[in-house]
């Protein structure tokens, strides 16, 4: 059931080197940067979302996701998902309007798989970046490297899934839309959406608690992603795998790391999801295929590389 | 031990009984895929993941900034690193193989 989560909204990732990730995130994957901040944050986002900025960078010693926000309808959305996850047993923390430039008050709470998230209701609408409100054009022409339309979602590895799906699905309303069960029965894998994406948020079994796997991108075409994979050749950036498909989702994709490390997916295509749709299930024993769906065989670093 | 800047240096790892030449000027996870060698697991090639961790048992380096998570400062002082963020500047004897997963 709907609990009036609207998206994902921002995600805030950890570099050893501002510079080196501006290369990375602005110019190769062609995020616009939109602001910083007195504590040295840059603030980022696709040209065509409606919102300030989606993608927040924080130099740091350790690279990784400090957390992700989703942005929910209304502040009268807010106070009661607030209520609700106190009672649900999540550490609630009040972040005051203006912490994120341009962002309203947010509710951070914890999870059981050990990653931070949060709530907002406000943000600063810049509009889509570089296209009139009225009569738009197809897109900006000043668009760099990827030309990236917007952060799409993340992928995060972590010990109790069920207990954030628990989370999830009941308190924000999220649906279960993929998953990958093992042969006890057990779920390792679970997409999780809030709208009719295949997922906006996704999870796997993992020993160590609070790791990210990937932040993605959303490009508009598999040629899009095919000109991806040119551009991580032409600028020598540390390829994961790809371009290929996955099984799981059907997003067509191609993986690749940042120079701190955290790994970047862009892709395009892939199922849809309604509220009345069965979770569409893989089988562990054919995960490689699940995953990679044309090599059908995992790679330890796609499961091990972690930040 | 060869200094000249110009020649690849020499590195022996040690568990595994293989080495490979590195060239100058590239980090030390590059150099060995370049050599076509697989004596270091390859992760991010970042100084993230922590896959590539190694110790360097003798020879002089320089290192990038690495992840706390997966070198501590005693660590750093006990010849540990990761060796995508190390650029060697003389043959070096190392040990790969030391990430523990899901530490
Ligand atoms: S390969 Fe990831 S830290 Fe070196
Ligand atoms: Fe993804």
């Amino acid at each position: 059931m709907k609990k009036g989560v609207m998206r994902p909204g921002h995600i805030q990732l950890r570099v050893l080197d501002m510079d080196e990730a501006l290369a990375h995130y602005r110019d190769l994957i062609g995020l616009i940067e939109v602001d910083r901040d007195d504590q040295g944050r840059v603030y980022l986002k696709g040209w065509t979302e409606v919102d300030k900025f989606s993608v927040v960078l924080r130099e740091a010693d350790q690279p990784g996701m400090d957390f992700v926000g989703f942005k929910v309808l209304n502040n009268q959305t807010l106070e009661q998902l607030q209520g609700e996850l106190v009672d649900f047993g999540c550490k609630v923390e009040d972040i005051a309007a203006g912490e994120l430039k341009g962002c309203g008050r947010r509710v951070r709470f914890d999870s059981p798989t050990g990653h931070m998230f949060e709530v907002y209701a406000e943000k600063e609408q810049t509009g889509k970046w570089g296209i009139a409100p009225q009569n738009p054009e197809a897109f900006p022409l000043d668009l760099k490297g990827m030309k990236a339309t917007r952060f799409d979602h993340c992928l995060l590895y972590g010990g109790d899934l069920d207990g954030t799906l628990k989370l999830f699905s009941e308190v924000l309303g999220f649906d279960l839309a993929e998953q990958v069960v093992d042969e006890n029965g057990v779920r390792v894998a679970q997409f999780l959406t809030i709208s009719t994406k295949a997922h906006d948020i996704a999870f796997i079994k993992h020993p160590e608690d609070g790791k990210f796997h990937h932040a993605s991108f959303l490009l508009e075409t598999w040629e899009d992603v095919l000109r991806a994979a040119d551009l991580i050749s032409i600028t020598d950036t540390s390829l994961d795998i790809g371009p290929t498909r996955h099984g799981l989702t059907h997003g067509k994709t191609i993986y690749f790391f940042d120079p701190s490390g955290n790994r970047s997916e862009v892709f395009c295509g892939g199922d849809y999801h309604y509220p009345d749709h069965e979770p569409v299930t893989w089988t562990a024993d054919q995960l490689g295929k699940a995953i990679f769906y044309h090599d059908r065989q995992l790679n330890e670093r796609f499961l091990t590389a972690l930040t | 031990m060869t200094t000249d800047p110009a020649s690849p240096y020499r590195i022996e790892v040690r568990n595994r009984h293989s080495e490979f030449l590195a060239q100058p000027g590239k980090t030390l996870l590059v150099a060995m895929e370049l050599a076509a060698s697989q004596a270091i697991a390859v992760g991010c090639r970042g100084g993230g993941c922590g896959m590539c961790k190694i110790r360097v048992l003798a020879g002089e380096y320089d290192r990038k900034r690495m992840s706390c998570a997966h070198i501590s400062e005693q660590e750093q002082a006990a010849g540990f690193a990761l060796a995508c963020r190390v650029l060697p500047r003389s043959d070096l004897v190392i040990e790969s193989d030391h990430f523990v997963e899901g530490l």
